[in-house]
């Protein structure tokens, strides 16, 4: 098992086992039912983080606008099962597609900027979907959103319980990390690695750096579309305001709590702000009231202190454990 | 080596996912526990304290913590005390569905007040009726009881109440050639969908329809084609500043002609923000900002005039609507706790069928049919007078 862990596969399987257990803690009633909701939030932010860390962190490149892709799976479901009474799944499929192709016909221009230009490019592009999302009455629906978005189905079975929804979404949450996974070995993976040291230098090597760029843009909008799909069918009501700047600051933050260096940073980014969103006023009790200074407090001592991120600090923490046996990590294999 | 590992993830990916459908063939049922006859009546609440709606959410927090005060000071209900779970949802559907959840999952309350905005209302109204707990909602979007939730009551008063009252106002004056001018916010467009619908039925015609945004500081140019379009009066559906600047607008081009504001603007805020321009303004309000100008046999004059006096000692400022909307809420909720006690799907049957409920919003007639319970009639006509509510005659 140990040597599992060094390799991400092992993490995965690990992961398995964790999450096979809170549905036993809640069935022996160790747990309370309410956290099993909490749980579901967090797989979806897990497959946006992860497809943002893939963007972020292994190619270099910031997106301030993945709410907007987030928003666009979201809508392209509602829209597509409520007024145009798809079937589900195909409605998951073009949401998917959709925020791919959009990613695409976005990025092939704005990923030839560089740096803070791109952010505030891709800041841009979520501001205007959440305009579009406002505005655009006649399909959106504007700001008093869609109502009645079906549940999905697997078979004959309607997705109707917490339960049956946490093994879902966890399910899809994990191929999304086995994906990822999978990108990061390919070679793929590789020039993506040389980008984020220099894109100067991996062009000279050869590496086509747009195409890459664009490529993975394209992959962590997907994974976002899907998110966003998923979410509306788990709320079955969606409105703007899901899918503000504020939710792709909070990707960020994800991704950047959780630490860069690996694909694990998303996870723990993921389940760390989902749960300080959701637990934080009540673990303070009587002072519920300042839960905003305290997630404030909590990210800038991060920040301060591990600057890598938590995943990245964990990793610090251990090789400074086994002092001498510090070896840089093996890539690919 | 590195098939190996595969196949070592791939057995355990079989074994989990065999234990997972293990599992989710057991229904995880709790029966519900009998409460013992000493014990609080949960009830919990989800307010918008913060973000977006914080200034909606504030007040109907607050009144809510006062009527529980004085409920439990007076003995309680039935005995036993009222215990409020109150959920802050930041104006967000997310925070508001797993507010939600854990108030029934976790807390076991046995019904819930709020929340304050139309979105998390609607979030979280689907999930409500599945688990089977009433809701009184204190959000105004007609959609929360069109169509008819079982399980979903509203206490605000809804955009068709005013657009049909502002309707029946501007007839009897006279007036049948309208401009309407909206914000484009969810209120804004509510307002625009429910005068489309309502105005042909009143015999009046919509001669311009003009639309600004929240953070728009000039609306001159809608203005100028308003005043070509020959329109009697002007209609404006927004919520504050963009109204205020409206108003001020209006003023300096010498436009004369009638200005209605929406219920939206009841504050003094809008006054402040306008200043003298609105002198002559006339709105459709909740009779909250003008209870002691109400005759003595008006039925919600005393309530009225108690929650002021109570609200105002306590917090040392007048309460506005949106308390209003909070008193509403426990205050209906306690009434068919009362009669209902513990049991959920008894405390529904009982809100569907008040009957002259009088609340600080209106008297409320619910019906299996209408889970809103208000008429137009529970608005009154103000004007500004002086820079202060004045009521109109009805």
């Amino acid at each position: 098992m140990k040597s599992l862990l060094k390799n991400d596969y092992g993490i995965l399987v690990a992961l398995m086992f964790v999450l096979a257990a809170p549905p036993i803690l809640v069935k022996f009633g160790a747990m309370n039912s309410y956290y099993i909701s909490i749980l579901i939030f967090m797989a979806l932010n897990t497959m946006i983080a992860v497809g943002l860390n893939l963007l972020v962190c292994h190619a270099g490149q910031i997106s301030l606008g993945h709410a907007a892709f987030y928003g666009i799976g979201a809508y392209t479901s509602a829209i597509l099962t409520v007024v145009y009474g798809c079937p589900l799944w195909v409605d998951v499929i073009a949401a998917m597609v959709l925020s791919g192709v959009i990613a695409y016909l976005v990025g092939a221009p704005t990923l030839k900027l560089k740096g803070h230009y791109l952010a505030v490019a891709t800041m841009g592009l979520g501001i205007i979907a959440f305009i579009v999302m406002n505005e655009w009455h006649s399909v959106t629906e504007g700001p008093s959103g869609i109502v009645g978005i079906p549940r999905l189905k697997i078979f004959e079975t309607v997705m109707r319980t917490d339960m049956q929804v946490y093994y879902l979404y966890w399910a899809i949450a994990l191929i999304v990390i086995l994906v990822a996974i999978n990108i990061l070995n390919s070679r793929v993976g590789r020039a993506l690695r040389a980008l984020h040291g220099s894109e100067t230098a991996a062009a000279a090597m050869g590496v086509n750096v747009n195409s890459y760029k664009l490529k993975v843009f394209v992959i962590s909008a997907v994974f976002a579309g899907l998110a966003g799909s998923l979410y509306a069918h788990y709320m079955t009501f969606i409105s703007p305001p899901s899918f503000g700047l504020q939710f792709s600051i909070m990707l960020v933050l994800m991704i950047i709590v959780g630490g860069a260096e690996t694909i694990w940073g998303a996870l723990i980014g993921a389940v760390l702000i989902t749960s300080m969103r959701a637990f934080l006023g009540e673990a303070l009790g009587a002072y519920k009231d300042y839960d905003v200074i305290v997630y404030g407090l909590v990210m800038m001592v991060v920040m301060i202190f591990i600057p890598a991120g938590l995943a990245g600090g964990v990793s610090i923490i251990a090789r400074k454990l086994k002092r001498g046996s510090a070896q840089p990590e093996e890539i690919g294999a | 080596m590195k098939r190996n590992r595969f196949g070592v993830f791939c057995s355990t990916a079989l074994s989990v996912a065999i234990l997972a459908l293990a599992l989710s063939g057991c229904s995880g049922d709790k029966g519900a526990k009998k409460e013992e006859s000493a014990e609080p009546y949960k009830i919990g609440a989800i307010f918008s304290v913060t973000g977006r709606g914080a200034p909606i959410g504030q007040p109907e927090r607050e009144t809510a913590e006062l009527m529980r005060d004085q409920i439990n000071a007076a003995g309680g209900i039935n005995g036993r005390m009222i215990e409020l779970i109150v959920e802050d949802d930041e104006g967000d559907e997310t925070k508001a569905m797993m507010a939600a959840k854990k108030l029934i999952e976790k807390d076991g309350v046995i019904a819930i007040i709020g929340p304050s905005l139309s979105g998390p209302t609607l979030a979280i109204s689907q999930y409500v009726a599945e688990a089977q707990v009433p809701m009184v909602a204190c959000a105004a979007s007609v959609k929360i009881v069109d169509p008819v939730n079982p399980w979903v009551f509203q206490v605000a008063l809804t955009d068709r109440h005013s657009v049909n009252k502002i309707l029946t106002y501007l007839t009897s004056q006279g007036i049948n050639k309208i401009a309407f001018i909206n914000d484009s916010n969810a209120y804004g467009v509510s307002g625009k969908a429910e005068m489309t619908a309502l105005a042909p039925k009143k015999g009046v015609e919509v001669v311009a329809w003009e639309a600004f945004g929240g953070e728009d500081t000039d609306m001159t140019p809608q203005l100028t084609r308003v005043k070509a379009s020959g329109a009697e009066a002007i209609v404006v559906w927004g919520t504050n500043p963009g109204p205020a600047v409206i108003t001020r607008n209006m003023k300096q081009l010498k436009m004369t002609i009638p200005l209605v504001q929406s219920h939206g603007v009841a504050n003094m805020k809008y006054i402040e923000l306008s200043g003298d321009s609105s002198e002559g303004v006339v709105l459709p309000a909740g009779r909250l900002i003008v209870a002691n100008q109400l005759p003595d046999s008006d039925p919600q004059k005393q309530i009225l005039l108690d929650y002021t006096k109570a609200f105002t000692e306590k917090y040392n400022k007048p309460p506005d609507h949106y308390g209003g909307h909070g008193y509403d809420a426990i205050m209906l909720t306690a009434k068919a706790v009362e009669k209902a006690g513990a049991d959920r799907s008894l405390i529904r049957e009982t809100l569907e069928k008040t009957t002259g409920f009088i609340g600080t919003d209106g008297i409320f007639n619910i019906t299996p049919e209408d889970h809103n319970g208000l008429s137009e009639d529970s608005f009154v006509m103000v004007r500004v007078e002086n820079g202060q509510w004045k009521l109109l005659d009805q």
